[in-house]
């Protein structure tokens, strides 16, 4: 089964072809079926190849390999267009098809008024090709293939609606602060080639161990380059201002992008080249506290947003902001743990979301809706699901599993501190506050619109499936005091190293894992007591509060700060220089040699006398030079 | 004898210059003619003093050479004028300027 | 043979559409366009069936050594197969818009592409000279005569630039051809005696500088470039593309076999500057670009910023920059003779090249909207894309020589998008405030881009014919600089030295 794993990148790639070329003639059936279908078959696919690649387990670090041609061969560089499929990229993979067809079946429903439907899907399934040959790319060229292509694909999509002029200012935003830290992922690049004559990741990481010493300036240079392009796409600190712009796109767009794909790769480059960040404790460091500062200022942000997708987006910051505290301290698996979990309920919650919007005729601000639980009770079962897996309400959901994980290892890890479990507390707290602070303004309280769409079973079943998941993900990594064997993480430790304890911290997980399971608990029942008893509108009528509320509604004036010190600098240069200053100069002597024209013509008078007199002096002179020279 | 030559030259140069200064104020043709007819002779005259002072017939000759090109030229010139007046009805020099650039 | 051949079918093609327009002023195209096909025929046999490699020489005048010697390598063949390609492209894409004088057009036109297959052939500088000139005037014409509202200006300043930079290369010639006359005793203008020729260091530096002033400017590098935005605004769209996708290569075609292989020392000791201006280029390029209203302007400033590029990785000397440096060429002549070629489709359906009056074109024009967008993300190098390998190989072979040079280009790669997506923002996004309803691409265009699509598209995934095409070139090149010129093959040899030995004058 193995050697079909070409196709599940082809695939997406072939449908996306062939709906951009043939869609605009085919009816929308059918294109449902192509867009869908392409990926719904990449997804049993997946997992035959999961089944046949689990098979494999006799030995221990079984890897698989295909190379598909030679893609460059060039004076000692020649990356090839293979693919590489270990238990990392596998579990990515799975996860990947599965929530992006889920995300496309409701699509088909969500999309069906839709002018330009073939080309959403011709679009969305270039987006899965991309994502998917992320993952499974063998060299660090063919990953940038991908990294690129998923940058372009949230354009297209972020755009999609490009009537809008604030859709494309919010497509553009996303692809170039993604390109800044796409740029930093190519100098990256170049790094690695020059100095390990390399970019297949297998052998980067091999050389890299052999040649960089452990802390060498070169070896944290390139790996914060690294985190530099990981944290573009993932939308952390400093590069996150792009994502709550996104929420332009239409509603399966978000779901795809910072469910399943795009955002996610950050963490997943950062897992894949595990040993440059391994070699640079400097490195790793500045991972966990990007991560951790993002989780609490995106936190604080999605607490004030008036937009259901703008909170979604803020918590999708949130959240990958915990894969990278993950990933800073050493808990690789936990992150890519917490990835899949949040995958599930992330896409539910956004597709929940959408299910809201259609139904309230396009509606997005929260405090226009409210008491939608009556009305589509399915909706709100399942939206409520993906919240409390979101704010981890202990022992049912999936997000309890693996944001406990890693809040814990945050504090037991060798390379973990109090002050990155304090925040990643904290974190948990704010995100219960701001996920019930939605649930609440949109299906409790007064009924303020009706909901016009019931959805359909397109759009019913990806919001069932994906709350069993949500509640039921957790299982594959049940920690040993709940009864599980940790399966997800003893399967990922193949290629990710294992996690180090620190020594003396190991100890009271159990009065850990309570206090965090407190504090998220604590968290709902604060916004609920807050929202009910007034308190919240009280609290945020006082000057200072409001203050504040703009800051973090604005995110923290980043997007301000920006546009003051890059982006209207830059723009303001463009128009001062349209006439480019360099062609002045060229101007200039034209300028110049039409002067000296104009003042010879002035000798051409016509009077006869003037030229005898030109004739005279010319000859003096001439006489005169003969004489005295 | 290269005294009488210096003077002779002398009086060949302020001809020469009397001619250059008519041609440049004087704004009717003809008299501008005149002066050119004058700094011809002028040559003449330098010419002629030149060809005595070495003893040699090559200034003569040069002399005939101006005084047969200096009667060409003015048959030339002379029908000129007489179209310049023809057509243009004037004989200034400065109004005819269809030579301006 | 068949290298004169190629020379010669474009020329001989103009002169039958000149005369062909006394019967029918419809009937030149025709006559272009089989020319052209001819053309393309003829080199893609030469790249199958002959491998790509062949010589012709004959003499022309012996008396001061000057022969009519081409030469096809990996380098010219590909250089070749583009101008080809974009010559046939151009004249599809004039089909409709020229209308006046059609016989002179495409006399001009093809004449030009023929100036060009010359210089991409010739291994002799006086011919190469010869055919450097016979592209420019051509040009001037097509410019000056079917230009647009600014045309004598812009005509003015393109034949001034080059012609002024082409005088300066003419002197570097013949320096060159005397100071290798005195120290060998025979006169000649044949390239591959020249490169024997022993330069000092001063004197190498001034003639070196001669050659590469007309091909920076040819390039066009900064400063240097502020003919250009003006000659690509106002040429009729065949002749933007045969401007961009094919002249501006012919001054990275001269870097490339003239400057590198004859100068090798004052090269390095000229390469610091050369790539300063190449990055400046590059960012300078794109700021300009992204401050544009007119569409074709702001276009043309783009090829100012890619073709900093090319004079960046040329200068790098590492093998790795000169072969991204020669798919960079390939791929910009593709990707932006494809964006001319759009933006004059849609300035015959709106009669505006303004930013402004554009917009939401994409509903109207899904076919013009799709290419649109797949160009400009070539133009911003995306991966998969040809020019992505282009300019990734630039840098990393930069990187690995300088990586401070090479870091400051790959700014680069953030400039270029915010343009391309500025122009994808104002053409084909955006809300369509005029209410343009045009037609979308017609089968001829849809042809035309269907072509070059699935070319940029092969380039960024199977580029590997073109780097086995040119290895030869590059790898010569950094071994032995002096050594780096194609040998002539032993039969030959004695008909190229008795034709250059001749006499001397």
């Amino acid at each position: 089964m193995l050697e079909l794993l070409w196709i599940i990148p082809a695939l997406p790639f072939a449908g996306s072809l062939f709906l951009a070329l043939l869609g605009r003639k085919l009816p929308r059936r059918a294109i449902a079926c192509l867009g869908a279908g392409s990926v719904g078959i990449c997804a049993l696919l997946t997992g035959l190849v999961a089944i046949s690649f689990i098979g494999h387990t006799s030995s221990h670090s079984f890897t698989y390999t295909q190379t598909l041609w030679s893609w460059l061969d060039v004076a000692g560089f020649g990356p090839s267009v293979s693919l590489h499929l270990d238990a990392l990229s596998l579990v990515m993979i799975l996860v990947i098809t599965l929530v992006s067809f889920l995300i496309h079946l409701y699509s088909t429903e969500f999309m069906i008024g839709d002018a330009d439907y073939s080309r959403f899907f011709a679009q969305m399934n270039l987006f899965v090709g991309s994502m998917l040959t992320l993952v499974l790319a063998d060299n660090f060229l063919l990953l940038y293939l991908g990294w690129e292509g998923v940058g372009l694909c949230s354009y297209l999509l972020i755009g999609f609606w490009y009537g809008e002029p604030q859709n494309g200012y919010a497509a553009r935003k996303a692809f170039i602060v993604t390109r800044v830290g796409d740029t930093a992922l190519a100098i990256a690049l170049f790094i690695i080639f020059t100095h390990l004559g390399t970019l297949r990741i297998g052998e980067v990481m091999l050389a890299a161990r052999d040649t960089w010493p452990a802390g060498s300036p070169i070896a944290t240079v390139t790996a914060l380059l690294l985190l530099a392009g990981a944290v573009g796409k993932s939308a952390q600190l400093p590069l996150q201002t792009w994502l709550p712009d996104a929420m332009a796109g239409p509603t399966p767009v978000s779901a795809l992008i910072h469910a399943a794909t795009m955002v996610t790769a950050g963490v997943y480059l950062i897992a894949r080249t595990n040993v440059l960040f391994m070699l640079s404790p400097a490195a790793l460091t500045a991972v966990a506290v990007i991560g951790a500062a993002t989780l609490v200022v995106a936190g604080f942000s999605g607490l004030v947003q008036h937009d259901i997708k703008r909170v979604l987006a803020y918590s999708t910051i949130s959240q990958i902001g915990y894969m990278f505290l993950a990933l800073g301290v050493g808990a690789w698996s936990a992150a890519i743990f917490h990835f899949m979990t949040h995958a599930f309920f992330k896409a539910l919650l956004f597709l929940g979301a959408g299910c809201v919007i259609a139904a309230t005729d396009g509606e997005h601000d929260m405090f226009k809706m409210g008491g939608l639980r009556k009305q589509m009770p399915l909706v709100f079962w399942t939206f409520l699901i993906g919240a409390c897996s979101l704010s981890a309400v202990p022992l049912i959901t999936a997000g309890f599993y693996s944001k406990d994980l890693i809040i814990w290892k945050a504090y037991c890890s060798a390379r973990g501190s109090v002050w990155l479990w304090a925040a990643a507390i904290f974190g948990s707290l704010l995100t219960s506050m701001y996920t019930f602070r939605m649930v609440l303004l949109t299906f409790f309280g007064p009924l303020r619109k009706n909901a016009t769409k019931r959805p359909g079973w397109p759009m019913s079943l990806p919001l069932v499936v994906l709350a069993v998941l949500s509640i039921a993900g957790g299982l594959v990594d049940l920690p040993k005091n709940f009864g599980g064997g940790s399966a997800l993480t003893k399967f990922l430790t193949r290629d990710l190293p294992s996690f180090v304890t620190a020594p003396g911290r190991a100890v009271h997980q159990g009065m850990f894992g309570v206090f965090a399971a407190c504090v998220s608990l604590g968290g709902i029942l604060l916004i609920e007591l807050l929202m009910r008893s007034r308190m919240y509108e009280k609290i945020s009528e006082s000057p200072r509060a409001k203050a504040l509320h703009s800051f973090w509604f604005s995110g923290w004036g980043f997007d301000r700060l920006y546009d003051l010190v890059l982006v209207s600098p830059y723009a303001m240069l463009a128009r001062i220089n349209r006439d480019d200053v360099i062609d002045y100069f060229y101007t200039g002597l034209s300028r110049l040699s039409r002067q000296g024209w104009r003042g010879l013509c002035a000798t051409e008078n016509g009077r006869v006398r003037s030229f005898v007199l030109g004739i005279a002096l010319g000859a003096a002179i001439i006489i005169g030079l003969a004489v005295f020279l | 004898m290269t005294r009488i030559v210096g003077h002779v030259l002398i009086l060949a140069a302020v001809l020469f210059f009397l001619g250059l200064i008519g041609v440049l104020v004087r704004r009717n043709i003809v008299f501008m003619l005149l002066s050119i007819e004058i700094m011809f002779n002028a040559a003449g005259l330098a010419f002629v003093a030149a060809g005595a002072r070495w003893a040699k017939p090559d200034g003569q000759i040069m002399f005939i050479f101006i005084v047969s090109m200096a009667a060409a030229e003015v048959s030339v010139a002379l029908a000129l004028v007489l179209q310049m007046h023809h057509r243009l009805k004037i004989l200034d020099t400065d109004a005819a300027k269809s030579l301006r650039g | 043979m068949i290298l004169a051949g190629l020379i010669l079918i474009p020329a001989v093609g103009g002169l039958l559409a000149w005369f062909t327009e006394r019967f029918n002023p419809a009937r030149p195209k025709f006559a272009a366009l089989a020319a052209m096909a001819a053309e393309l025929l003829a080199a893609v046999y030469l790249a199958a069936f002959r491998s790509g490699s062949a010589r012709f020489v004959v003499p022309w005048i012996p008396r001061f050594g000057i022969t009519i010697h081409l030469y096809c390598d990996g380098l010219s063949l590909v250089l070749v197969l583009l101008t080809a390609f974009l010559g046939l492209a151009a004249v599809a894409s004039a089909w409709t818009e020229i209308n006046e004088r059609t016989g002179f057009f495409y006399f001009n036109l093809l004449l030009t592409l023929s100036g060009v297959t010359g210089v991409f052939l010739s291994l002799d500088l006086f011919l190469f000279y010869f055919f450097w000139e016979v592209m420019i005037l051509p040009m001037y014409f097509l410019i000056a005569l079917w230009g647009h509202e600014n045309r004598v200006y812009a005509s003015c300043k393109f034949f001034l630039f080059t012609q002024v930079s082409g005088l300066l290369m003419l002197v570097a010639i013949l320096a060159l051809y005397f100071l290798h006359g005195q120290n060998t005793g025979h006169y000649t203008f044949d390239y591959i005696q020249l490169l024997k020729t022993p330069l000092s260091h001063s004197a190498a530096m001034l003639i070196m500088s001669g050659f590469l002033i007309a091909f920076v400017v040819k390039l066009p590098s900064v400063p240097f470039h502020s003919w250009l935005p003006d000659a690509h605004t106002e040429a009729p769209t065949a002749g933007s593309v045969v401007l961009a996708g094919l002249l501006l290569k012919t001054g990275a075609y001269g870097i490339l076999r003239f400057v590198l292989p004859l100068f090798a020392s004052a090269v390095r000791h000229f390469a610091p500057i050369a790539m300063a201006l190449g990055v400046v280029s590059i960012l300078y390029g794109a700021l300009l670009a992204f401050g544009q209203r007119d569409l074709k302007r702001m276009i043309a400033y783009t090829s100012v910023s890619h073709m900093g590029f090319v004079l960046l990785g040329a200068f790098a000397g590492s093998r790795l920059a000169l072969y991204g440096v020669v798919m960079q060429i390939l791929c910009h002549g593709i990707s932006t003779g494809a964006l001319f070629i759009l933006v004059g489709g849609l300035r015959e359906r709106l009669h505006t090249r303004e930013l402004d009056s554009m917009g939401g074109l994409w509903s109207a024009m899904p076919r013009l909207g799709a290419s649109l967008m797949l160009f400009a993300m070539a133009s911003l190098g995306l991966p998969g894309l040809g020019n992505f390998i282009g300019e990734f190989l630039v840098l990393l072979g930069v990187f690995q020589v300088s990586p401070f040079w090479a870091v400051l280009a790959s700014l680069g790669f953030v400039t270029s998008c915010v343009y391309s997506v500025w122009i994808v923002q104002r053409t084909i996004h955006g809300p369509n405030t005029r209410g343009w309803n045009p037609p979308d691409l017609s089968g001829r265009e849809t042809v035309v881009m269907a072509a070059m699509s699935v070319l940029i598209l092969w380039l960024g995934l199977f580029p590997r014919p073109v780097f086995t095409a040119v290895s030869p070139f590059v790898e010569n090149l950094r071994q032995k600089p002096q050594s780096s010129a194609p040998a002539p093959e032993s039969g030959r040899t004695t008909g190229v030295s008795r034709a250059v030995r001749g006499r001397t004058p």
